[in-house]
């Protein structure tokens, strides 16, 4: 990828972001499966000897984002901003695990050139899902197991629509929550 | 959960906003300002001849070189809040406030006699300054701890310090009004070991109020 590929990335990476935060789910569907593919390659680059698992940081950093996406200036590039947060949550994972990391932050621009086409890793997390409370546990599960919408969890469930997105969004905060504490 | 399920569902959460940074800040100025200015005002109150001082200048220096501080610290904690949000060119401006002190130092001295160094530095109520700077900034610390919390900063204890230097700076203004001391020597040595500590409280409770 040239100087202008990157350039070009970035301007679209911002476009959708933007989309996202103005609420468009399918932009933001699209920003995160790019930002993934990018967070992973720069995981498993960093990530050399067992210990701590790169999908584990990389579904960490997409939580780090979604929850923080307020913390994006409309006008600032996203890249510098999402391999601050990946960093951050790589050097809290390693030091979790009782490791000291020296993150070089010069071969961010190799990594950058690099995005990684692979395939999701077919790892399943249900613990983070079990350590949820059960009601926001079937929410969170209907909707990212088994695809079902907001409309559709709330039929399912005879809930309040509104009562499935706090349900959703407070399960999504746990989480991430649990992800910093194991 | 894998990775594409987690992504549906973070999608579907995307109609929930939460505040801009930039109105977090703001609303946090205020209410830090609110909240200092009340405490001031109810705890001690300015000094009887304070707007008459204005024309002198050391009185008035006290409000140059800490609104200096807090709006350098302001800036820069503003910055570590966002990641990637550098900070680097804005950590420069941070020297000002103790470059301004060295100068008037400076000046003070030459305009003094040595045998008054003692005597001003001292001053008349050190006790209270050490005392009331950090019960004015009390409030507004936890204030931008919370700002901090609700932003995501990457180096916590840096942000917690600047959070206190803020903080610090704010509560030594409105002192300012009320200390009668007003030689850049007692400045200098007081109102910096108060702005200090409740630095080094906003480095130690950072990492724990702004986990992210």
């Amino acid at each position: 990828m040239n100087g202008k590929n990157e350039r070009e990335n970035e301007r679209e990476l911002a476009d959708l972001l933007r989309a996202a935060i103005a609420g468009d789910e399918r932009s933001y569907a699209l920003f995160l499966d790019r930002i993934a593919a990018l967070v992973r390659a720069y995981a498993r680059r960093k990530i050399s000897h067992g210990g701590v698992d790169p999908e584990d940081v990389v579904q960490e950093v997409l939580l780090a984002i979604h929850l923080k996406r307020h913390t994006w200036m409309p006008e600032a590039a996203v890249m510098p901003w999402v391999y601050a947060i990946a960093r951050f949550k790589l050097i809290d994972a390693f030091r979790r695990r009782g490791r000291r990391v020296e993150i070089d932050l010069d071969e961010i621009a190799e990594t950058y050139a690099q995005p990684e086409i692979e395939t999701v890793s077919d790892r399943d997390v249900g613990r983070a899902l079990d350590t949820l409370a059960p009601g926001q546990r079937s929410v969170v599960a209907a909707i990212s197991v088994e695809g079902r919408s907001i409309e559709e969890t709330a039929r399912k469930f005879g809930m309040k629509e509104a009562a499935v997105r706090v349900a959703l969004h407070r399960g999504l905060a746990a989480i991430a929550r649990r992800f910093g504490r194991d | 959960m894998k990775t594409d399920d987690l992504i549906r569902a973070m999608a579907a959460d995307t109609g929930r906003r939460s505040m801009p940074m930039d109105t977090a800040w703001r609303l946090a100025g205020v209410l830090a300002f609110v909240l200092a200015g009340a405490v001031f005002l109810v705890a001690l109150g300015p000094r009887p001849d304070a707007l008459a001082s204005l024309e002198t200048a050391r009185f008035v220096f006290k409000f140059v070189v800490t609104l200096a501080l807090v709006a350098s610290a302001f800036a820069l904690v503003r910055a570590l809040a966002r990641p990637g949000g550098g900070g680097g060119s804005l950590l420069a401006w941070l020297a000002v406030p103790p470059l301004l002190l060295v100068v008037a130092v400076a000046l003070e001295l030459f305009a003094v006699p040595a045998s008054e160094w003692m005597t001003r530095l001292v001053g008349v109520n050190s006790q209270v300054c050490l005392t009331f700077i950090p019960l004015i900034g009390a409030a507004p610390l936890g204030v931008f701890l919370l700002a901090l919390r609700h932003g995501a900063p990457t180096r916590p204890r840096l942000s917690g310090a600047v959070a206190g230097l803020v903080a610090g700076g704010l509560a030594a203004a409105f002192y300012a009004a009320h200390c009668p001391d007003d030689s850049p020597l007692f400045v200098a040595t007081w109102y910096s070991l108060a702005i200090a500590g409740l630095a080094a409280v906003g480095a130690l409770a950072a990492p724990l109020v702004a986990r992210w």
